[in-house]
């Protein structure tokens, strides 16, 4: 009898928590506008990932703190831990989507090819910036996923562009070794297929240098590999882990550093610092700011490092990744402000989010307007395209920072776009049946 | 094809033979680096009959208290002696908190004690280092940099790292060290007998709970040395865990049993998976390193069931 009347009352119990779980959450969607934060800040990816869990955080906390928010509602924000692990970000979305989540940023490719199929379900866009499935930027096939401002296809256009011209132009690339060393997940071989259009277009040799996830910080094999095939370029697509490994194994076999260039997502501080005084003139491409000269992240330091509401140590800001977290917040923030002015509406919802980031024009005078003229090319998201395919520039580290070393070049898109679309077109066909589009175009 | 496989990878070799002497090399010094690992498994198997499944982030931690400590303002060989001091209340504590509850559970019991283990330090490592990378404190720590190249005339050179070399003497005086240790001392004995029954050497009055302690402390100085000698090679943070595993194919060759096992268990698989990968390959696309190490320990296997130096188990019935 003892023991019924306990489990009563531990039912009783929880279930009250759990109402009042609910009450609370009720009440904050009513005032607030929840935005969760898959991040990772543990695991092998964690060396990457710390950078941008701070940026994205703290730019989202700044606006709480000088502007009240934005349009006067302030953001709730709740990070929630990944490991960059596929399982677990699905966990992590499962677990806050009921919450009112706006929009979802899973910083891992493997991540967001799982919440893809789940975005138009529940209603609640995906923003991969800068990475996830490059299809997705076929705003008529996925109308709840945006990777603005660039595909790995754009990015892997602009590297070849880029060497074509340290060669005087895309023709001499003919009968040259380009190699490719990429972290062997669904991440790093997102670009090849473009890579080997592009190869059998120019006429260059592409070679390729898979690094498991378990031989991150075991490269010797792949490096003894380029040192007997001596590739002519050498370019990269890591993360975490993998690339400070790969700039020192780069060093060690005596590879010219100034023909070995990164991905955007191999542009850390942290990455090219690994390699010494031998990693200078290792370049890397990138679409958001580098250093800290800018107003808005003057406020950053002003109104949340020094006031000690996050985990960044000062040194950090105005870093590569942490600037890139930056940026995709401001993204967020500026996908919310549109969605605000277009519904008229306060707090919103993710269908509100999804037509904010579908109408999102971040120009040069807005731009300025954020403390961050400069910090990025001026992008617009259309309703047909969800990445825009933005310019990108190349940056040289000296040996104790970057330095911006091209102008901004553009993509490809006579190659890109063609091929985004046939690919988009096959994955609705594989997933069968795919929902046509029937969302409304705020353009 | 049959040419590709049977001819070519040899005239490769005989056309490029200072690339074949850097392959050698790698291999030499990965089978190090990997036969430092498996000597950390191997001491607490030998003690305890337990598969130490937080061996890697022993390694990962050792790393990180050495470089944290540094990075707070420690000189680098006070902090190294103070993570040597780590390391031992570390093997304390595990010896009192885990394994003294323990005593005589079944294997499978203690395996789950130490993954239990490795979520610890994981989280505790966290907690106070963080999860950034750090750069390993090489130079302060008066180990070599740079490297010299050693030219073949018109045939090539080979690039020999500083680090490398003096990875491969440590290991060498390490493993000296240990052998003599757990071969020529009391405390040596008195090991093998508490790997062969723990209630009987308890009986003859062997201190199980001093074996242990000894034990562990030794496989914690193992895993600084790996963590100084990996973190060297890229960074210390804890993807350094996942290499760590690196060791179970040598496990598998060597014997969990043998300290000699896991020296030339390593050094197969060292020279084994360089030479795989960059000769053959390349015929199936290139990657095969990670797998190929399985491969030629299930063929060693497949005659020596018990590994290279293991010990041949007869259990009467």
């Amino acid at each position: 009898m003892k023991s019924i009347t306990q489990l009563a009352l531990g039912t009783a119990v929880a279930v009250g928590v759990a109402f009042s779980g609910l009450a609370t959450t009720a009440a904050q969607a009513e005032d607030s506008n929840y935005v969760p934060l898959l991040t990772y800040r543990t695991g092998p990816f964690a060396a990457s990932g710390i950078h941008i869990a701070n940026g994205m955080h703290d730019y989202l906390k700044m606006l709480n703190e000088r502007d009240g928010g934005i349009g006067g509602v302030k953001l709730e924000l709740e990070e929630c831990e990944t490991g960059y692990n596929a399982q677990k970000g699905v966990e992590c979305y499962e677990a806050t989507k009921g919450k009112g989540a706006l929009v979802y940023n899973p910083y891992s490719t493997g991540i967001t090819l799982q919440l893809i199929p789940k975005a138009g379900v529940d209603k609640i866009p995906v923003l991969s910036m800068g990475y996830g499935l490059s299809a997705a930027a076929v705003g008529s096939v996925f109308p709840w996923v945006f990777n603005v401002p660039d595909t790995y296809w754009d990015g892997a256009s602009v590297v070849i562009k880029y060497i074509g011209e340290q060669e005087g132009g895309l023709d001499n690339l003919k009968g040259k070794k380009i190699g490719y060393i990429f972290l062997d997940a669904g991440y790093g071989r997102e670009p090849i297929p473009l890579l080997e259009q592009l190869s059998e277009k120019y006429g260059f040799e592409l070679m390729q240098y898979p690094v498991g996830v378990k031989e991150m910080q075991n490269q010797s094999s792949q490096w003894l590999n380029v040192r007997r095939d001596r590739p002519d370029y050498m370019v990269m697509w890591g993360w975490g882990a993998m690339n400070p490994t790969a700039i020192k194994e780069a060093v060690k076999i005596r590879f010219p550093m100034d023909k070995f260039i990164g991905v955007w997502w191999s542009a850390g501080d942290d990455d090219a610092a690994a390699g010494g005084d031998g990693a200078k003139g290792y370049k890397a491409m990138n679409f958001s700011g580098v250093g800290s000269d800018f107003p808005a992240l003057d406020d950053i330091k002003k109104h949340v490092v020094d006031a000690g509401l996050s985990s960044t140590d000062a040194e950090t800001i105005g870093g590569t990744l942490y600037n890139r977290g930056v940026l995709n917040s401001v993204i967020i923030a500026e996908g919310i402000r549109t969605a605000q002015e277009l519904t008229g509406k306060k707090v919103i919802t993710g269908e509100d989010m999804r037509m904010g980031l579908e109408a999102l024009n971040l120009d040069e005078a807005r731009l300025k307007e954020l403390g961050l003229s400069g910090f990025a090319h001026p992008m617009k998201v259309t309703c047909d395209d969800h990445a825009g395919s933005h310019p990108v520039f190349i940056q040289e580290w000296d040996g104790s920072q970057w330095r911006q070393a091209s102008g901004w070049i553009e993509p490809m898109t006579d190659v890109v776009r063609p091929l985004l679309e046939a690919a988009a077109a096959e994955y609705a066909e594989k997933n069968a049946p795919w929902p046509a589009r029937t969302e409304p175009c705020p353009n | 094809m049959l040419y590709d496989i049977f001819i070519d990878p040899f005239v490769q070799m005989y056309d490029m033979p200072d690339f074949f002497l850097q392959v050698l090399w790698e291999g030499f010094v990965a089978g190090i680096l990997y036969a430092l690992i498996a000597l950390g498994f191997v001491l607490i198997f030998k003690a305890s009959g337990v598969f130490n499944f937080a061996q890697g982030i022993m390694v990962v931690f050792a790393g990180l208290t050495l470089v944290g400590l540094n990075e707070n303002g420690v000189p680098a060989y006070l902090a190294l002696a103070l993570t040597i001091g780590a390391m031992g209340i570390l093997a304390y504590g595990v010896e009192r908190v885990v394994m003294r509850p323990l005593v005589n559970q079944p294997d499978i019991i203690l395996l789950m004690a130490t993954i239990g283990l490795t979520y610890f330090l994981i989280g505790f490592g966290e907690f106070v280092f963080g999860g950034e990378p750090k750069q390993m404190i090489t130079e302060e720590l008066g180990l070599p940099t740079g490297s010299t190249a050693i030219e073949f005339g018109d045939r090539g050179l080979v690039i020999l790292q500083h680090i490398d070399i003096a990875a491969a003497v440590i290991a060498v005086l390490m493993v000296a060290a240990l052998g003599i240790f757990f071969n020529k001392t009391r405390i040596g004995r008195a090991l093998r007998a508490v790997a062969d029954d723990h209630q009987a050497a308890l009986s003859v009055g062997i201190s199980l709970n001093q074996i242990w302690a000894i034990v562990w402390f030794a496989a914690g100085l193992v895993a600084l040395a790996t963590g100084i000698m990996w973190g060297a090679r890229s960074d210390v943070s804890f993807a350094l865990e996942i290499v760590a595993f690196k060791a179970l194919p040598v496990l598998i060759l060597g014997g969990f049993t043998s300290i000699p096992g896991a020296i030339v268990g390593g050094l197969i698989i060292g020279f084994g998976e360089k030479i795989g990968e960059l000769y053959w390959g390349g015929l199936v696309g290139g990657g095969i390193e990670s797998w190929l190490a399985y491969i030629i320990a299930l063929i060693f296997l497949l005659f020596r069931p018990q590994g290279l130096f293991g010990e041949r188990i007869i259990e009467r019935v």
